[in-house]
């Protein structure tokens, strides 16, 4: 597909990456001459300097011919006006970012009156992440399928765990649970178990199933935790604004600690039953004082990376329950697990799956990309597809269906319920269906099978 | 710098290159000439050491700037000296260091040649020798970049050192589908010449001096070149295709999807379709007492401007006999060359265009200190970047000049000689004046001479610093 970005920033830098690498033409837009220049020289793409919301440019960056426009500028009332220049230039999809809460309440006006087709939210979308971390914190990583019915979770297995040791065949009649152990990571290798392997200390575990399984898995397992009650939140930005919000709504109590004094007063008013700190978050002392030891919860979302890595160390040292990190570089994952700072939300990059998986959704009528996730550094793709309509690969058991190799059907969703499938199983029209795999680019179902 | 990936990439190369010579072995078996073993032996010998090259190396690191500037570098050498074997083989030119120069000069569309008669080689050879100006021309990279499956987010470094002039731009968002555009251009443009031409001479002909004027190299296979025919058709054929292939081939793209608003607007063209006028104007009048005929000189002046400006290097007549005004403007063109995007050499219009606006700054600055005017082409401002960019190559053109002229000038030929030489050479024209004039050759000179203008043929057509690169200890040494 053709597709224009205009501003690529952190988040539009991502979306450029990803979008460019699963094949499609396109055309970056920004003011800066050398970053235009530094992204055409490592992706494939083309560049146009200049404002992406005036005619000329967009004209000059043939956006009257794109089948996608997203804007991704530092401003909101910019992005807007993108879009509201290319539709009048007959785009059919508008992505647009948006942040301003003041402009996120008017959600259905812009998608009617404006035409708008998705609005993403980088801070409400990685505050809602944070969230569910805080809900179920049991795992340091949490993805869910089907409207929250089925979830991939990470575990990271100890010494003394009692998964060690045993084919994964045995699992189920061990716990008595319907788990499926999807992915394992040892040793910076990524493996799609069959029911033979058998796991080993130090792994990194993938388990799918439905939320309940998961707890009961979880508490038999010893490592269940229950929901936070209590979070301390350094850095009031905008995420900090969204997640106290959910929090409050809750009803889980809210520390926010921030340094700047208006900035104080203006959460005092927007969140009158938080507890807004004025002080420096990045003072042991002032967050012993406040209480550190006693939260369940710790976040870090200050706008420095490195300032949020060293307060979560600091969380983690003083034995704060779980503790979440905010990066802006989605590449330091794996530094911070290898450091004990598993549970990492990245905005930017939140946002730049979000608008991946809209595109792929775009254009398949039998198959639709309902929720992607990359899990092991971008290796591993986790895609959910809903089924519209009986078609060649439905009614079919596994065992009939010739699959890709490292495709794993983690597990189907129907009528509301979780099924662990097995080689007897097959797919019906209106089945949701999570696919494991090391494919890139899954853009439809058919993608997995050798054969369609 | 990352050596694996570097050969991996020339293991591809040297493959394309097998199969780009089964060409003029079709053509050899076509003419039953006995010339097809010195055809069939590169190609076994190109395919075996690309596949070998190929399993001890790996492609999944990515290229950097450095290295694709060191792919292409590499690449155009390997590809010469593998390139010369047929000649070698064939014994038609049978001295190793005289068929490198002559496939330099092919490669890099210079068309400089060391050969005292052309007429007696044999078809096949004499194809692959123009064949070699066609592939030069648009780069065999482009063409591997435009083919080849292969996805590299990355090769836009390798486009960006092959094309000629100081920016490369894209057509469309993929690398890919731009050098496709680009050779699909190329290859229209070359068919429908060879089609103008065989109306008047043999198709063989045709084809031959079809690929000399695309890629602007300027080999024939008469030994007096174009004068040879004396028509005036063909030279006008030829004049009005070198004049074309010399602009830039976006322009043709903008043709193509219908901008030719922006075409008219090109800043480039007009100085470059300017620049031609002027100069057929003033030999015009230079060599009109030659002729003695309006037509007569029209004709001369006008193919030789285009010859030169192009850098393709034709002559339908011997100018080393015109005055000497006329000789100096083609000296001049020499050094302008052709527009940036096109198939021709020198030091690109736009880069000159640069220059003279830089240098009216200055002038302008020192009279009024305090007044801030931008730089610009095609109606944007030049940034500091490219400013920075057009002005180091133009000193490492100068230092390169300088030195070439230097080496060349210790066997104690003549001043003019050894200047034009090293001018025809570095631009990628083929002739020059004197002893290498219209109707010379480079044969007389020493092996070191051959091998410096081989070097500054390479230089010239990848714009100094692929090459230059190679040269730099620094490249070689391991992190």
């Amino acid at each position: 597909m053709k597709i224009t970005i205009i501003g690529v920033g952190k988040v539009g830098k991502v979306v450029t990456e990803y979008l460019s690498n699963e094949g499609h033409d396109i055309v970056i837009i920004d003011t800066n001459a050398d970053l235009i220049e530094e992204l055409v020289n490592i992706y494939d793409v083309k560049g146009v300097v200049g404002n992406g919301a005036s005619l000329d440019i967009q004209l000059e960056a043939e956006v009257d011919k794109a089948d996608i426009l997203i804007a991704t500028t530092g401003s909101d009332e910019l992005n807007i006006l993108c879009s509201l220049v290319a539709k009048k230039n007959n785009v059919k999809h508008t992505i647009v970012r948006v942040r301003n809460p003041e402009y996120s309440k008017q959600m259905e006006f812009m998608y009617n009156e404006l035409g708008v087709n998705l609005v993403v939210n980088p801070e409400l979308e990685a505050a809602n992440e944070i969230f569910k971390l805080l809900k179920y914190p049991s795992s340091s990583k949490i993805n869910y399928f089907a409207n929250e019915q089925a979830e991939i979770v990470e575990l990271q297995l100890t010494k003394d765990s009692m998964l060690v040791g045993k084919p994964l065949y045995k699992l189920h009649s061990e716990f008595g649970v319907r788990f499926l152990v999807s992915t394992v990571e040892r040793n910076n290798q990524v493996y799609i178990p069959s029911g033979n392997f058998v796991l080993e200390e130090n792994d990194k575990i993938f388990i799918t199933a439905s939320h309940e399984d998961i707890n009961t898995l979880f508490k038999k397992l010893k490592v269940f935790k229950q929901s936070s009650r209590k979070v301390m939140i350094i850095g009031g930005g905008k995420i900090s604004y969204y997640l106290a919000t959910q929090l409050i709504k809750n009803k889980i109590k809210v520390k926010i600690i921030e340094f700047d004094k208006v900035r104080c007063n203006e959460l005092s008013d927007l969140l009158p039953e938080a507890e807004i700190i004025f002080g420096d978050g990045s003072d042991q002392s002032l967050l012993i004082e406040e209480g550190l030891k006693d939260v369940d919860a710790f976040v870090s979302l200050t706008g420095f990376d490195e300032e949020n890595i060293i307060m979560s160390l600091f969380a983690e040292t003083v034995k704060v329950p779980k503790v979440i990190t905010k990066t802006n570089h989605h590449s330091y994952s794996n530094i911070l697990e290898k450091v004990g700072l598993g549970s990492a939300v990245s905005p930017k990059y939140t946002t730049a799956l979000q608008i991946s998986r809209y595109v792929r959704s775009l254009g398949n009528t039998v198959t639709q990309v309902r929720n992607l996730y990359k899990i092991v550094n971008d290796q591993i793709e986790v895609a959910e597809f809903y089924i519209t309509e009986t078609c060649s690969f439905t009614n079919k058991t596994f065992k009939e269906l010739e699959f890709k190799p490292n495709v794993l059907i983690a597990c189907i969703v129907r009528d509301n319920k979780v099924i662990i499938p097995t080689g007897a199983d097959y797919l019906l029209a209106e089945d949701s269906v999570v696919v494991v795999t090391t494919i890139k680019h899954l853009k439809e179902f058919q993608d997995v099978l050798l054969k369609v | 710098m990352n050596l694996k990936v570097v050969l991996y990439t020339l293991a591809k190369i040297l493959k394309v290159e097998a199969i780009l010579l089964v060409l003029p072995l079709i053509v050899s078996v076509i003419y039953k000439e006995d010339t097809f073993l010195s055809f069939l032996i590169p190609i076994a010998i190109l395919l075996v050491i690309g596949f070998i090259l190929e399993k001890t190396t790996k492609s999944d690191e990515s290229i950097y700037a450095k290295e694709g500037l060191a792919i292409v570098g590499l690449a155009w050498i390997f590809l010469s000296i593998f390139g010369s074997l047929p000649f070698i083989i064939s014994g038609e030119i049978p001295n190793v260091i005289n068929a490198f120069f002559e496939t330099v000069s092919g490669f890099t569309t210079t068309g400089a040649t060391i050969l005292e008669d052309v007429e007696v080689m044999s078809k096949g050879i004499l194809f692959w020798r123009s064949f070699t100006h066609w592939i030069g021309g648009m780069g065999i990279l482009v063409f591997i970049l435009a083919f080849s499956s292969q996805q590299n987010s990355r090769n836009m470094f390798i486009m960006k050192a092959e094309s000629p002039g100081h920016k490369v731009g894209k057509l469309v968002s993929r690398v890919k589908y731009t050098a496709r555009i680009l050779y699909l251009i190329y290859i229209t443009l070359t068919i429908i010449e060879i089609v103008f031409l065989a109306f008047k001479m043999p198709i063989f002909d045709s084809i031959v001096h079809a690929f000399g004027t695309a890629g602007t190299g300027g080999f024939s296979i008469k030994n007096s070149s174009i004068a040879f025919y004396q028509s005036v058709y063909i030279e006008t054929v030829i004049t009005v295709f070198m004049i074309l292939f010399g602009i830039n081939f976006t322009l043709f793209y903008l043709i193509i999807i219908g901008n030719i608003k922006s075409v008219l607007k090109s800043e480039e063209l007009k100085w470059y379709l300017g620049i031609i006028f002027i100069a057929i104007l003033i030999i015009f009048f230079n060599t009109y007492n030659i002729y003695n005929s309006f037509n007569e000189t029209l004709r001369h002046s006008s193919f030789q401007v285009a010859s030169i400006i192009t850098t393709t290097g034709y002559s339908s007549f011997n100018f080393n006999n015109w005055p000497g005004l006329s000789k100096t403007i083609l000296i001049i063109l020499m050094f302008i060359g052709a527009c940036a995007g096109s198939t021709g050499g020198g030091m690109k219009i736009s880069r000159i265009v640069i220059y003279f606006k830089i240098a009216i700054r200055e002038i302008r600055q020192s009279i009024f200190p305090r007044q801030i005017r931008p730089i610009t082409f095609e109606k944007k401002p030049i940034d500091e970047l490219t400013r920075n960019g057009v002005t180091s190559y133009l000193t490492a053109y100068i230092f390169l000049f300088i030195i070439a002229t230097l080496v060349i000038s210790i066997e104690g030929k003549d001043l003019v000689t050894n200047f034009t030489a090293v001018a025809a050479t570095i631009n990628n024209i083929g002739p020059g004046l004197e002893i290498v004039g219209p109707m010379g050759n480079f044969s007389s000179f020493s092996n070191l001479s051959k091998i410096t203008f081989s070097i500054v043929m390479l230089a010239g057509r990848l714009e100094l610093f692929p090459i230059l690169i190679l040269f730099s200890p620094k490249l070689w040494i391991k992190k």
